[in-house]
């Protein structure tokens, strides 16, 4: 199949596919970081993760309507406050649905996955009663339209790369949060031993809601990040909500780095398998393998040695 | 008195009580469309009850049910499209014999693996033994490395969503999103006039208590008391020398077996085949029905199936904005209020009442409780 392109062509495709290879990269770390946060350190599994992604696009659809209606003159910078909002809507939402339901569920992870489901499933109704069935994009400003030429055969999105910054901006800051704050270091102790956090003064219960909360509200930037890229409807949670599964448990379930790898490689395998076999039977043969891997080594890339 | 016989005395009411509603009381009241739409339903039970084996009694929580509905769904669709695209029916195409949307994707062949499906006592074989088969290569690589609970749940919708996507990417051999449709006789009878809807209505009626049967004889028997003593203390069992990982294997290869008969069953009913019914939202559909009905209780997820779907036909009917907030919603009250769904409603607050009637009537000598456990 490499025979009719020549070494240039090749390296340039290579090139091109592995640049949309990191777009989709990033995408998948934006995603996985709130899951990795949720599921990885929580053990809780949401389903609704991608419609509290999607309200933070819709968040952003709507400050951007506003922006472009009230306030035209600082257009330019409507997105990092669209950004902001997003995450204190969607971990607002998270706050509350871990009050109102998950913590009943703790004790019952596969009936905590049925209900988010039943969860996104009127989320999904919600945004369609509202926002309507059809997609809706966002205006982009000015400065991240157009694509940077590398080469000659080479160029590369602004709006790509945007998201990769963001992308790298969101896992340092996760990461920070993670291992070197005081919440973080609460959250591990509760996922080593819950019990014996408690006993040391720990307040288990509201670590849990907040990283609940927190999880969501890092999927509402990476819903706001996603309109720089595509546009947004009721659904489109739903179609990265197993991808993004994969990532997770690829990567270690309860490893930052793993999860990063892993969206990485799955990323890189299929964008530039996408090149040359039809789109569907790349994912088709990707989502085999990371299958295939999970099966011999269910533990995931990273595995965190623990004694449970 | 003895509990460990096949058919306890409220098994055989509950029993007795849903062959009265299924040959008797659905054909009586309803017209023969409503009672095809029933016959529809009937197939999704398969799966519900090979569902309450499965994570009700052995704690395995497949999401991917619906990838061995469409399985053997696909199967009998395949023996039904191939006997229906005859040279004389198919003149028309540019290579006759073969299935429409072959020659709508510029095939010109029968891709090989289609060959075997004219035949229907392969067909059937095909139709338990390819979910069966699939089921057991990923109950082995699961079950044999402790995989379980969650880890499971995700692996298995990863299947549902990798077989939707096959489908539909690979149009020429699959008949991509539309599906296998226009399906007409089975060996010269047609599937498609009112008289046959009915028989086969019946036929899967008939089915679907030869399911209940097996089902009722593994909980029964050692291996059901096995498999619920997994699910509460996995370890134990292993340690009292249990082969756990076996056990696991056969039960989530039954429930494919199951589901793969229903999914035959919804082809020949329903008159068609396509991935709407293999993916994510249908697989976990599926475990609502059994959910709703009693995960616990096989008569609970037959009834189940049929009045979620009955709630899903009835409601999209007249409010279709409605139906996903109540889907949603009972998704949450079922797992939040009735974790026993209907079957538990049933033991817990209307069969003890019942029985007190009863006992002050006659004599106060029963303490069976609930046709489900």
């Amino acid at each position: 199949m490499f025979a009719d392109y020549s070494m240039s062509e090749l390296g340039a495709i290579f090139a091109m596919q592995g640049f949309a290879g990191l777009i989709l990269f990033s995408v998948f770390v934006l995603m996985a970081l709130g899951l990795a946060i949720i599921f990885g350190q929580m053990g809780v599994i949401n389903m609704a993760h991608g419609e509290f992604m999607i309200l933070g696009a819709y968040v952003t659809y709507l400050v951007s309507n506003f922006f472009a209606a009230f306030l035209p003159g600082i257009f330019g910078i409507y997105f990092f406050i669209a950004m902001g909002l997003a995450f204190v809507v969607s971990g607002g939402l998270g706050l509350f649905i871990e009050w109102a339901m998950i913590r009943h569920l703790y004790k019952r992870p596969l009936d905590t996955l049925l209900a988010t489901w039943g969860l996104s499933l009127i989320l999904q109704q919600l945004y369609r009663s509202i926002f309507g069935a059809r997609e809706v994009g966002v205006t982009i400003p000015d400065w991240m339209m157009g694509s940077l030429p590398l080469t000659d055969l080479i160029e590369v999105p602004i709006n790509g790369i945007f998201v990769m910054v963001l992308a790298v901006g969101i896992s340092v800051a996760v990461y920070v949060m993670m291992f070197r704050s005081g919440w973080g270091k609460q959250v591990r102790a509760i996922n080593q031993n819950r019990v014996m956090a408690g006993a040391v003064g720990i307040n288990t219960e509201w670590t849990d809601r907040l990283t609940f909360g927190i999880g969501c509200g890092v999927a509402g930037v990476a819903g706001s990040a996603f309109t720089m890229i595509g546009s947004t409807g009721p659904t489109a949670g739903q179609l990265y909500i197993v991808d993004t599964f994969l990532v997770v448990v690829f990567g270690g379930a309860a490893s930052l780095l793993g999860t990063i790898a892993s969206a990485f490689s799955i990323s890189q395998a299929q964008s530039i398998m996408e090149f040359f076999l039809s789109g569907s039977m790349a994912k088709v043969l990707t989502l085999l393998t990371v299958v295939g891997i999970l099966m011999l080594r269910p533990q995931g890339l990273f595995a965190l040695k623990l004694r449970k | 008195m003895k509990t460990n016989t096949l058919f306890p005395r409220a098994d055989i009411i509950g029993f007795a009580v849903l062959a009265v509603v299924i040959f008797l009381l659905l054909p009586a009241v309803l017209d023969s469309f409503r009672l095809n739409l029933f016959g529809k339903y009937l197939t999704y039970a398969f799966v519900a009850v090979g569902l309450a084996l499965c994570w009700g009694a052995g704690g395995i929580l497949s999401l991917g049910q619906g990838v061995f509905f469409g399985l053997g769904g696909y199967c009998m669709a395949m023996f039904l499209k191939l006997e229906a695209s005859t040279p004389e029916n198919t003149a028309i195409q540019s290579t006759p014999g073969i299935p429409d949307f072959m020659d709508w994707n510029q095939l010109t062949a029968l891709p090989w693996w289609w060959e075997p499906f004219y035949s229907l006592p392969f067909t059937i074989l095909a139709v338990v033994m390819v979910p069966v088969v699939f089921a057991f290569v990923i109950g082995v690589a699961m079950f044999k490395r402790r995989v379980g609970g969650v880890y499971f749940a995700i692996i298995t919708q990863a299947f549902a969503a990798i077989l939707t996507i096959l489908i539909i990417g690979q149009q020429g051999f699959t008949g991509g999103v539309n599906g296998i449709t226009d399906l007409r006789t089975l060996w010269g009878w047609d599937i498609r006039t009112d008289e046959a809807k009915e028989i086969l209505y019946y036929v899967n009626g008939v089915l679907l208590f030869a399911v209940l049967f097996a089902a009722q004889f593994v909980r029964k028997s050692k291996l059901g008391r096995l498999l619920i003593a997994m699910r509460d203390q996995e370890d134990r069992v292993r340690f009292s020398g249990y082969d756990v990982a076996s056990f696991k294997i056969f039960i989530f290869c039954l429930g494919a077996a199951f589901a793969g008969i229903g999914g035959a069953m919804f082809t020949l009913q329903v008159g068609f085949m396509s991935p709407t019914l293999v993916g994510i939202v249908p697989s976990i559909e599926m475990v609502i029905f059994c959910a709703v009905g009693g995960r616990l209780s096989i008569l609970g997820a037959v009834y189940g199936a049929l009045v979620v779907n009955w709630a899903k036909t009835t409601f999209s009917e007249s409010f279709p904005e409605l139906w996903l907030l109540g889907l949603g919603g009972l998704f949450i009250a079922v797992v939040m209020l009735f974790p026993n769904g209907l079957a538990g409603i049933w033991s817990e607050q209307i069969a003890p009442r019942l029985t007190k009637l009863i006992s002050k009537n006659t004599n106060p000598a029963t303490g069976q409780g609930a046709p489900a456990e």
